[in-house]
């Protein structure tokens, strides 16, 4: 993995991370609501998972930056809805909407928006902080 | 060292100092959500009074190589949380934004600092 230099190395890849976390949660939005007639197929939210990234083996630095390794399915159940009438219903009348709470989401949803934020605002306060350095003395 | 560059030094560790502080926040701010990652910060008043105790290492030859880098690295401490989450994240973004903030402010007056103290000197070079 590449290396952790910088405060746009650490601000990026974070800010990468809480581009994944947005894209599940889109996902997962679109996907509320959706039924299928068997329990398997049926859709289920998907979660990234975050992990901490450190500039150095021993920790030593406490400059990390956070990855987000890969995405997971909950292991949350589809709800078994009785429609007899739905074209995709089972044999019994039942069919399986998509294991998605779409409050969880949204909260979610503001929370990634909020941090992808707060790593743009330290970006750019440090970036101007090294453009008043780069011109010091003049 | 030189004269000039005594003159600059301890505004020149400081301006150091807090560019790593700034990075150490930043890492935090960009692990807001990670489960167990714990908040990392350094104190700066010790820090410094130890890069001016201690400085680059002496040379007593010509054929010695000077070097800058400080013997020792910075101690890196853990931030207590006012409010644990659940989660086992120690970071706070309230308290991380203000002491982010907090330290941007005393990098620029450092900066401001070292301005002043370059351009006193430039006049004093051109003599005007």
């Amino acid at each position: 993995m590449a290396e952790i230099k910088n405060v746009f190395d650490i601000a990026g890849r974070s800010m990468a991370a809480q581009m994944v976390r947005l894209n599940t949660v889109a996902s997962n939005l679109a996907n509320a609501g959706a039924v299928t007639g068997d329990r398997d197929s049926a859709y289920r939210a998907l979660k990234p998972v975050f992990e901490t990234k450190f500039a150095d083996e021993l920790k030593r630095t406490g400059v990390s930056t956070v990855d987000a390794t890969h995405v997971e399915q909950v292991t949350r159940e589809p709800e078994r809805v009785h429609m007899p009438h739905h074209p995709e219903a089972d044999e019994d009348g039942y069919v399986f909407r998509a294991a998605v709470d779409e409050n969880e989401e949204m909260v979610e949803m503001l929370e990634a928006s909020r941090q992808y934020q707060n790593n743009v605002e330290v970006v750019s306060t440090l970036r101007s902080l090294m453009m008043r350095t780069i011109s010091m003395g003049k | 060292m030189n004269k000039i560059g005594n003159y600059l030094d301890f505004h020149a560790q400081a301006l150091q100092l807090r560019s790593r502080r700034n990075e150490i926040l930043a890492s935090n701010i960009a692990n807001s959500a990670t489960p167990h990652f714990k908040a990392r910060d350094l104190n700066f008043e010790n820090e410094i009074q130890r890069h001016v105790k201690q400085g680059p290492l002496q040379t007593t030859d010509d054929r010695h190589f000077p070097t800058n880098i400080h013997p020792l690295r910075e101690q890196m401490l853990y931030r207590q949380p006012i409010n644990p989450s659940f989660d086992g994240n120690t970071v706070e973004l309230g308290v991380e934004q203000m002491e982010f903030s907090e330290n941007v402010v005393r990098y620029q007056t450092t900066l401001e600092f070292l301005n002043k103290r370059i351009n006193g000197l430039m006049s004093a070079i051109k003599g005007e």
